[in-house]
């Protein structure tokens, strides 16, 4: 055999290998959201090409109706389906939260285990395309929020691939958080290995090892956490990164393990600070690490407020590599 | 007259069963309202008295395989697609016999066996779920059915419209049953609905849709019985209206303000249940030696129902964490 070549691809066609394995692995995959199928394939064309190799009964073009795509999918993964719904943009999980949080999430529950909701529900998110207030939000913490659901937010097509195969064959709904700049941007692209490579719910990756403080974070602000990183090594500071990959199941031993070491934490989301992911995460690692701690944790987050529209306002909001670097710093005062 | 004699009406055996069923319902609520009131058991309760007949008229068509969803105000629905007595009984009172560990409760009865698969205690939820059975069916190529329950509130809700809009444009095997008790919580139809009959909201979709008198049990085994043959050969969905009243309210405990006392004196005086029980001994279709012996069986059901839960433990406190995921994540 020889040596595979790299295959440097964008996230957004990993997302579509993804779920193109998964349909052709098993029947009972089917995908339905607003404009997935083909002509367009999807606004974003995550699923382009899915519905003429698929069928249009497996890729469903669905009337702009959030609650009952989720009530769609929440019904035919009780009855045995694996659904993906595409929420176009995760601002509109805000119109379907009911069958997200009171069904998707709680049924397997309610009925002692009798009934369960095998389904990923896909959404794009996050702010820097001057979408506006209405478009561009982070809303994992709501997700999190809610036992019963898993929430996964990848960083690089890699992960979103094996990720998001993963998470199709999960026993449990899955909130499964796509960066939206991420999509279809070289810089992002990487190495994606072909066929079916799985990568495990509730695994974190240790991006970079160093030994001074950890930055935690994931998405795509660990792209910003890593330029962090780089720029503090010329002034002779070691950051350790840790990317999360999944929010639920949490991989709190190795947060733990690497707090244990560098005695530092900043903690990186672009969703708004107030009540973030963050605020959870520095509440664990103080419970668990207060006296051994060299300083408090740092959080590092999207400012208190909705996404601004104008460029220089939505800049503001969102955390920056300086953000990360300033504080970083501050815990080594 | 209380029921409709139509020369194509259901045979014997069915007009018994659906009896049986009505009388099953009707006693389970009597007694749990008796001991409520008498302070034996504590818990939120939705009576569904005066609402039997609607159950009973689409459960007889159903298979064990066909899908109900229904809501909190549900034990009509549950009873007639065939919960088991015992486990219903210590679900209601949240044990860890009951049908969902005792972990669901009266609004969340959950039994797949008998085809009960999602009890809702929010309104008009059900609607875009039950879509996803008729779709599971759909995609499977059987020709199951899925009968989901809600009330005339529940159409005043998003959820309503966006389900039903979904099934007409998909073609779904679902049969949208309104039992339209004439009140939504505590307001009457009239001053939250815009139209007089919720069967005229199916134009907008381009659904089948008709309104038939709930409390007639034939009328609304015949109305059932077209929706389910239209869902079963792949026609697409109906909705069908279900005319009929709560005697007891939104909520055990409900002081009942908001409901005229002559209205709900006439209701309760033209007791679907007894009525349907004089036609079939008038008309010949049951002797009283059978009907008395179907009632004190079922009286029987329910005395050994009451003493199972009654008798069973409450769910172990390792039952917490159980059942948020598959495997435990705290």
């Amino acid at each position: 055999m020889t040596t595979t070549e790299p295959r440097i691809i964008p996230m957004g066609l990993a997302l579509n290998e993804a779920m193109d394995i998964a349909m052709g692995l098993d029947e009972k995959v089917f995908l339905l959201g607003e404009d997935i199928a083909e002509p367009s394939g999807g606004v974003y064309k995550i699923t382009k090409g899915l519905s003429t190799k698929y069928g249009t009964h497996r890729v469903r073009k669905t009337p702009i109706s959030e609650a009952a795509i989720i009530g769609a999918a929440v019904g035919a993964a009780i009855a045995g389906y694996k659904p993906v719904a595409e929420i176009m943009i995760m601002d509109f999980i805000a119109v379907c939260l009911d069958q997200i949080t009171n069904h998707a999430a709680k049924i397997r529950y309610m009925s002692g285990g009798q009934t369960t909701v095998p389904m990923v529900i896909r959404t794009s998110a996050g702010a820097g395309r001057q979408f506006g207030a209405q478009h561009s939000e982070m809303l994992e913490a709501w997700a999190v929020h809610t036992p019963g659901l898993k929430v996964v937010v990848p960083s690089n097509p890699a992960d979103a691939k094996g990720l998001l195969i993963s998470s199709i064959f999960d026993p449990d709904p899955v909130l499964f958080v796509e960066p939206m700049l991420m999509y279809w941007d070289p810089q992002y692209a990487c190495d994606v290995p072909v066929g079916d490579n799985r990568i495990p719910l509730g695994k974190a990756n240790i991006v970079r090892e160093g030994k001074d403080v950890t930055v935690i974070s994931y998405g795509k602000q660990v792209h910003d956490a890593v330029k962090a990183a780089d720029i503090l090594a010329g002034e002779g500071v070691s950051v350790e990164v840790i990317d999360l990959r999944t929010l639920v199941p949490l991989d709190e031993a190795t947060v733990l393990a690497s707090v244990s070491k560098t005695k530092r934490a900043v903690v990186v989301h672009e969703a708004v600070t107030r009540c973030g992911f963050g605020a959870e995460l520095s509440s664990r690692i103080h419970e668990e690490l207060f006296g051994t701690l060299a300083a408090p944790v740092a959080r590092v987050g999207g400012q208190n407020t909705p996404v601004p529209y104008a460029k220089n306002l939505e800049t503001a909001f969102v955390p920056q590599v300086a953000d990360i670097v300033a504080a970083i710093k501050s815990l080594n005062k | 007259m209380a029921t409709t004699n139509r020369p194509d009406s259901p045979d014997r055996e069915t007009l018994v069963q659906m009896y049986e069923i009505q009388n099953k319902i009707k006693t389970t609520d009597e007694r749990f309202r008796s001991m409520l009131t008498s302070g034996q058991i504590q818990l939120i309760y939705y009576s569904p008295r005066g609402q039997e007949c609607i159950s009973a008229g689409y459960a007889v068509h159903l298979r064990p395989d066909d899908y109900v969803v229904t809501i909190y105000r549900g034990l009509h629905d549950h009873l007639a697609k065939g919960v088991p007595m015992r486990e219903l009984w210590a679900e209601f009172l949240g044990r860890s016999t009951g049908t969902c560990k005792g972990k669901g409760g009266p609004m969340h009865i959950t039994h797949p066996d008998s085809g009960l698969v999602v009890t809702t205690g929010i309104v008009g939820s059900g609607i875009p779920i039950a879509n996803g059975f008729g779709l599971a069916a759909q995609l499977a190529g059987t020709d199951q059915v899925t009968v989901v329950n809600f009330g005339d509130g529940a159409s005043n809700i998003g959820a309503f419209h966006e389900g039903m809009n979904m099934a007409a444009v998909w073609k779904l095997p679902v049969i949208f049953v309104c039992q339209n008790n004439l009140y939504g919580e505590h307001t009457p139809m009239s001053m939250s609905t815009g139209v007089e009959y919720i069967s005229e909201r199916g134009a907008a979709y381009g659904m089948p849709a008709v309104t038939v008198n709930g409390n007639d049990p034939v009328a609304m085994w015949h109305a059932a019985g077209e929706a389910i043959a239209r869902a079963r050969a792949g026609e697409g969905p109906t909705l069908i209206e279900a005319r009929t009243y709560r005697f007891y309210g939104h909520l055990m405990g409900d002081a009942m303000e908001y409901m005229p006392k002559e209205e709900r004196k006439a209701a309760m005086a033209a007791d679907p249940v007894p009525a349907f029980r004089a036609w079939l001994l008038e008309n010949g279709h049951a002797s009283e030696a059978q009907l008395a012996e179907i009632e004190d069986k079922i009286v029987a059901m329910v005395d050994d129902a009451v003493e199972f839960a009654m008798n069973s433990p409450e769910p172990s406190l390792d039952e917490l964490y159980t059942d948020v995921y598959e495997e435990i994540i705290k």
